[in-house]
């Protein structure tokens, strides 16, 4: 049993966060796990990309190779546009579809939207809308958070126990915006199967 | 090959960074001193530090004004006894070079231990060098972990054998262990060295007579660290089929470890995590092969000693050879064509390309209204030499600003901007952080001064050292003017101006009216990173 994840965004967007989080619910769950990122440069407002492997084996390389990814995470449908190469033949996108137009020359959003459609796996979300519904914009990233922890192979309210655990130095309101995101994302996704590589 | 540990009930391990790994290995063998000058990737071994110290550890740890005065308090530290870590970018190892080569000649009491995180592929930083060669160049030890456990694991491992040759060892990390977290286990903590002096004092004298006595022993301490790598743990031989072999050091083992499943045959394997080079364990891997791949992160600093070890008919091949690419970090891409595996179809995006999206400066940042002014200044007088340095506003080079000519290394935006004016291009305009100020910028400003060089030098004092995430910088922004003025540049051109948008015109003003000045003049613009802004009112609320 194992994963590979490639999770991509923008600097500010907590892409690195879920992707911690991810890691730590699947080490509690009992998995060999190595989690990767960059920081630094990329944390103003310039692409994130952050890596996620989890096992039952022991892990080797650091990142997840290009063209080995099983789920392709996009907090951003540009960034999930641009890690395209990550993902494996047959491979899983879950995306936000919300643009962040930090930045010249951002295409037409449909075009973007038209391109990640191609990939008939590709599952788009509207995060903002969403979060919004969930009682804070700024739970976004838990709306994809729980989305692509209910694609991954592991037992359901890991994830969960990981972020009330950290939600404890939150203000209690964002906590529990956070905890109604993630079910609001693992409710977009339906009861579609979990990757496995 | 050990990668990865699961995790197991019961026992102490821990999902964390490979910086956090080093950070908990040198408090496991009980440091008492930890000093650093914040660099991307190694800034979070130090935050980490800090929030033990915070949480009741007994280690001082503090920020230093630059990494050269970092590694002389360690030097201090072990003058008392004490084990001491060091941590900083690669190229924070320039600017530590002398104490570091030096101290590999004193007789140090307590064990140092120099953490640094080199960054192949150039993530965050103006080169690639290899900090491995300059252990080399200082004739100390040098171990490369592959994985955060063995970077909590070498780093312990390290100040036992600098207390055993009293040298400095270094351990030299790359980005992507110092920013992966897996699980570390970790082991019973060892406690502080007691306060005793070190001596003799000719052993820390490093007068010519002593020195060259000092300097003898160190080499004939070479043989002595080489014989401990013949026999470590860390370098280890795995037999396999055929006669091409591989080695590997450091985190290069692992891409191999990535693709040996898709290889017909394991091929013998030698894997290198501590240095000096282990030659007669080389000599005789090679013995019986017709080739050696080398898979090394950085320099092909192990490929160019093969030459002589191994047997002529064995060929070498790695970054030097061409078989691997010579510039930007290892990875399964190019280890899988370097072993002739098939590369692997990708997908891309065909209705459109992806624009880049660059980091920029924040919204809000006072560093915008200091490249509006420029821009202004620019249009109006000509560009001269506008010299920039490492910080956020190095970003003031990027669109839409364009604001400056150059970045090379810290504090060099002043030193350039003398010799520029010198050589005659005027204005010359220095642009620096209030960090990298005091980092290097005294210095050469100090020069400027002597010879009341016509240039003008804008500190940019957002209060913090905003790049690598708001460390505080070593000194508050009330008294960067005292240091100003106390240096003795002319009160009468040295400006103290509060930053604000609405306020570009009249900084833009004030900019030309010291460039029409010829002679030195200092600005410093002045307002909180609103990251640090944010942060702060976090705190307090």
């Amino acid at each position: 049993m194992r994963a590979d994840v490639v999770l991509a965004g923008v600097g500010g967007q907590g892409v690195l966060t879920i992707a911690r989080l991810l890691a730590e619910a699947a080490a509690n769950d009992g998995f060999h796990v190595v989690q990767g990122e960059l920081h630094g440069m990329s944390q103003r407002g310039g692409a994130v990309q952050a890596h996620f492997r989890l096992s039952d084996q022991p892990i080797e390389s650091p990142q997840v190779p290009r063209g080995r990814a099983d789920l392709l995470v996009g907090f951003e449908p540009l960034e999930t546009l641009r890690n395209i190469a990550w993902l494996a033949p047959g491979g899983r996108i879950v995306t936000a579809i919300r643009p962040i137009e930090n930045m010249p020359g951002y295409p037409p959003i449909e075009q973007v939207l038209a391109e990640l459609r191609r990939f008939p796996e590709a599952i788009l979300i509207d995060a903002h809308a969403t979060a919004l519904a969930a009682g804070s914009q700024r739970a976004e990233n838990f709306v994809i958070a729980g989305a692509a922890f209910s694609l991954l192979p592991l037992t359901p309210g890991k994830l969960r126990a990981i972020v009330r655990k950290r939600a404890e130095r939150w203000t209690e309101r964002e906590g529990e915006a956070a905890i109604k995101a993630l079910a609001a994302g693992r409710a977009a996704i339906g009861g579609a199967e979990p990757v496995h590589g | 090959m050990t990668t990865t540990t699961r995790p197991a009930a019961g026992s102490a391990a821990d999902l964390m960074l490979g910086d956090d790994a080093v950070a908990l290995g040198a408090l496991h063998a009980g440091i008492s001193n930890a000093y650093a000058y914040p660099g991307t990737p190694s800034t979070e071994i130090f935050a980490r530090l800090i929030r033990e110290a915070a949480a009741g550890s007994a280690v001082i740890a503090h920020w230093c004004t630059n990494e050269k005065s970092a590694f002389e308090g360690a030097i201090g530290a072990s003058l008392a006894g004490r084990r001491a870590l060091v941590t900083m970018k690669h190229v924070g190892l320039n600017v530590a070079m002398d104490p570091f080569v030096n101290a590999a000649l004193v007789g140090l009491g307590g064990g140092i231990v120099l953490a640094v995180a080199d960054d192949p592929g150039m993530h965050s930083s103006q080169n690639e060098q290899d900090s491995r060669c300059l252990a080399d160049f200082a004739r100390v030890p040098c171990f490369e972990p592959a994985t955060a456990q063995e970077a909590y694991d070498l780093t312990r491992e390290a100040f036992v054998v600098s207390e055993r040759l009293q040298v400095p060892v270094l351990v030299r990390l790359v980005t992507r262990l110092c920013h992966e977290r897996s699980m570390v286990r970790t082991a019973p903590p060892e406690p502080p060295k007691p306060l005793h002096k070190a001596g003799p004092r000719q052993d820390w004298v490093l007068l010519p007579a002593n020195a060259r006595r000092l300097w003898g022993e160190l080499l004939a301490l070479q043989d002595e660290m080489r014989l401990a790598n013949e026999a470590s743990a860390h370098n280890r031989r795995t037999d396999g089929a055929g006669r091409r072999g591989v080695l590997t050091t450091g985190i290069g083992r692992r891409y191999f470890g990535e693709v040996l499943p898709e290889m017909t045959a394991r091929p013998p394997h030698l894997h290198i995590g501590t240095f000096p080079l282990p030659k007669d364990l080389v000599r005789a891997f090679a013995a019986d092969l017709d080739s050696m791949l080398v898979l090394e992160d950085g320099y092909p600093y192990v490929e160019r000693q093969l030459p002589g070890l191994v047997p002529s008919r064995c060929k070498i091949l790695g970054r030097e050879s061409g078989a691997l690419p010579a510039a930007g970090e290892l990875n399964v891409v190019n280890v899988r064509a370097a072993f002739g595996l098939p590369a692997l179809q990708l997908h891309e995006s065909v209705l459109l390309n992806v624009p880049a999206r660059p980091p920029r400066l924040c919204d809000g940042c006072v560093h915008r209204d200091s490249y509006a002014a420029m821009q202004q200044v620019i249009a109006d007088l000509g560009i001269g030499a506008i010299t920039g340095d490492i910080g956020c506003y190095t970003l003031g080079a990027l669109p839409p600003y364009e604001a400056i000519d150059s970045c090379v290394c810290m504090g060099a935006s002043i030193g350039m901007a003398k010799g520029a004016s010198d050589a005659g291009l005027r204005p010359a305009v220095a642009v620096i952080g209030d960090s990298t100020f005091l980092h290097s910028g005294i210095p050469p400003l100090i020069d400027a001064i002597g010879h009341d060089t016509d240039m003008t030098v804008l500190i940019l004092d957002n209060e913090t050292t905003a790049m690598t995430g708001g460390q505080p910088t070593a000194l508050p922004t009330s008294r960067l003017m005292p240091v100003v003025l106390g240096l003795g540049v002319d009160p009468a051109h040295v400006h103290l101006f509060s930053a604000h948008p609405r306020k570009v015109q009249e900084l833009a003003a004030l900019i030309k009216q010291e460039i029409a000045h010829a002679g030195l003049s200092v600005i410093v613009v002045q307002r909180e990173c609103v990251q640090a802004a944010r942060q702060r009112k976090k705190h307090e609320s």
